[in-house]
């Protein structure tokens, strides 16, 4: 007899998620999640990550109104500015919860995953502030291509590992940090970044995110006076997304999904010309959780391509993809093309540089204004100064 | 072979080759030629992208294997090609199987004379869809322990396994090292019940297999080691280094019983 039924070894949404781990990871998972159901009750836990919200990280961001971009697509749009956390991107929401998680269970090192760097900057900030020893793993490829980023997280004494396993990106950077997890548990977390991976993670990090939706839905009703029409978020792993949506699942707002498009559907067997894993993909089994991937027919993960960083990864949360499948949220495609249109449309319109990632959800909004109906949230995750390279290089081409 | 008749003459040496390295035409030889060497159980490996229970030897020996044009139709035209006489036992990671679908994948191991599965990142917690097609098929589907499972999971895990247990030597990933741990040995005492149990990840010597069959193992796997010196074509050695392994698994199964 099991004694512990599938049911309750791992949170599933529908038949997405699960907990499909080597043996050796199962028990720091377990404890990770017994440890966080703890927590979450726990009001010295709560107002500890509160004060760092706000005194550290400078929530609540502003849910600000875009004129101009209002006027150019016919409908009230506001931006919930996840630009302005520190950091420059949404990531310190997840890493300063589960940095805290970490220093309950008495762990004295974390261990993260980073593609663009901007996981591995948020990582680094709360091992500098909270104390902890930090080591980021990052792909060789990554590592050439986002210096500032491997400078920032060496600045805040985050020692950065450079993957040369598989394709030397985000996906094999995960893959060494669970490597590494599975013989140094006891004294470290590993902080993955995204609502994705085997239970708890994409609960866990979605909760922590939601801090997103949950002012952005404050803000909107004191602003309108009713709950908008639709919310646009970019989706990579997806915890930008999740943690905007997971507030307004029950409401009739329209959630949309963008995801990134890059050069087009792969176009042979060994590449993913995208990251758009719930546009394109398929099930299967990546990083510990059943969802959809970017696989060859026999399994074999694809590398995934976006001109984002942060988008360029071959699987998504669990719970996107059962809501996908369920249609609650209506997964969008914007390519690289449209990303830059949205990046440079923010940036003349608003005086605002959003990250590429972002960007997706900018261009999707320009593509398709009439999905949005009269009112409209886009989440801009990140800002966009860590992306001025690649942009000045995309526009050479 | 079943797996359960091969362990009626144990302590047995289970050797792992990843299948396709260096080409999908060279693995029935290599099986064959281990078979002769003395393995008992010769456990098969799919290669995948993302092996994220393997260090780097059988990292690289994947990567050269999925190269070299390694897939899971050609996996499986290799191992019915390699006719032995002990079993033969698949080993790799479920989104392998979830792409084939669960009963095609174990109706084509038991087609191509594979009796055994070993999935390293399938708990039996997530398993019970293989282990319906296992049973249909007549493949065993076993299960891992590892020093940090605790003593009711480790309870429940050897119920659920079929064939053997499979002893996970250290945490961490596999790859040679050069000692037996105290962990190692604590963790084969803690194993409550009667099913054969295996140990691997690690082991590379003779002396290390002799080791754990004196700690109360049935079965010594060896990996990583075997997988490099295939890695460096040194074919003969192989062959070599499995007859001293296995020499030293049946000494050391002599020396328990005085």
């Amino acid at each position: 007899m099991k004694c512990l039924t599938p049911e309750n070894f791992a949170i599933k949404f529908g038949r997405y998620g699960g907990l499909f781990v080597p043996e050796t990871l199962v028990q720091p998972l377990t404890d990770l999640s017994a440890a966080y159901e703890r927590l979450k009750g726990s009001d010295q836990f709560k107002s500890e990550l509160e004060s760092l919200r706000k005194n550290f990280a400078g929530r609540p961001t502003p849910l600000y109104f875009a004129r101009n971009l209002s006027r150019k697509l016919d409908c009230k749009v506001y931006l919930k500015r996840e630009d302005l956390v520190h950091g420059g991107a949404h990531k310190l929401n997840n890493t300063l919860g589960q940095a805290l998680v970490a220093k309950n269970m008495g762990k004295t090192r974390l261990i993260a995953e980073t593609g663009a760097g901007q996981h591995g900057v948020a990582t680094a900030i709360v091992g500098a502030n909270l104390g902890f020893e930090t080591q980021v793993y990052m792909g060789e490829v990554d590592i050439e291509r986002q210096k500032m980023n491997v400078y920032r997280m060496e600045l805040m004494g985050a020692e950065v590992i450079p993957v040369r396993s598989g394709s030397r990106t985000l996906k094999d950077a995960i893959n060494e940090a669970m490597r590494d997890w599975a013989a140094s548990f006891d004294h470290t977390h590993y902080l993955l970044g995204t609502a994705a991976g085997a239970h708890p993670f994409p609960s866990m990090v979605r909760d922590f995110q939601s801090v997103i939706g949950i002012e952005a839905r404050r803000q909107i009703q004191e602003a309108e006076g009713r709950l908008p029409d639709s919310i646009v978020a970019c989706v990579g792993g997806g915890s930008n997304a999740m943690g905007i949506f997971a507030p307004f699942l029950k409401d009739e707002v329209r959630l949309l999904a963008v995801e990134a498009g890059g050069r087009g559907p792969g176009k042979n067997d060994k590449t993913a010309d995208s990251g758009a894993s719930l546009g394109y993909g398929t099930d299967g089994v990546l990083h510990g959780a059943l969802t959809k991937i970017l696989q060859d027919p026999y399994g074999q993960i694809l590398e995934s391509y976006s001109v984002a960083a942060g988008l360029d990864y071959p699987g998504v949360g669990p719970e996107l993809a059962f809501l996908a499948e369920t249609g609650r949220v209506q997964p969008k495609i914007a390519d690289d093309h449209t990303a830059m249109q949205g990046f440079r449309a923010l940036s003349r319109l608003e005086g605002i540089i959003p990250a590429l990632e972002s960007a997706h959800a900018v261009g999707y909004a320009l593509q398709e204004p009439e999905a949005l109906g009269d009112l409209v949230i886009i989440n801009i995750s990140g800002r966009g100064d860590k992306d001025l390279t690649t942009v000045m290089e995309y526009e050479n081409l | 072979m079943r797996i359960s008749e091969a362990f009626l003459a144990s302590p047995l040496l289970i050797v792992y080759i990843c299948a396709g390295d260096p080409t999908p035409e060279a693995t029935p030889d290599l099986v064959r030629r281990l078979e002769k060497a003395g393995a008992d159980i010769i456990e098969i490996g799919l290669p995948h992208s993302d092996p994220i229970a393997d260090g780097p030897t059988i990292q690289a020996a994947a990567q050269r294997a999925i190269a070299a044009g390694m897939n899971t139709d050609k996996y499986f035209q290799a191992a019915a090609v390699a006719k032995v006489a002990v079993p033969k036992v698949f080993m790799g990671y479920y989104n392998m199987i979830y792409a084939r679908g669960l009963d095609k994948f174990a109706r084509d191991c038991a087609k191509s004379g594979i009796t055994g599965m070993i999935v390293p990142d399938l708990p039996p917690e997530e398993a019970a869809p293989l282990q319906e097609a296992c049973i249909k098929n007549a493949v065993d589907l076993i299960f891992l322990v590892a020093p940090n499972t605790p003593p009711a999971r480790l309870k429940m895990i050897e119920e659920e396994t079929s064939g053997f247990l499979y002893l996970v030597a250290r945490t961490g990933v596999t790859g040679a090292r050069s000692e037996v741990l105290q962990d190692t040995r604590d963790l084969i005492a803690r194993v409550p019940g009667r099913k054969p149990k295996a140990v691997g990840f690690g082991i590379s010597t003779p002396e290390q297999a002799a080791e754990v069959i004196r700690a109360g193992a049935d079965a010594a796997i060896v990996g990583s080691v075997c997988v490099d010196l295939i890695a460096r074509g040194k074919i003969e050695e192989l062959e070599q280094l499995v007859r001293e392994m296995k020499a030293a698994v049946k000494g050391a199964a002599k020396a328990k019983l005085q």
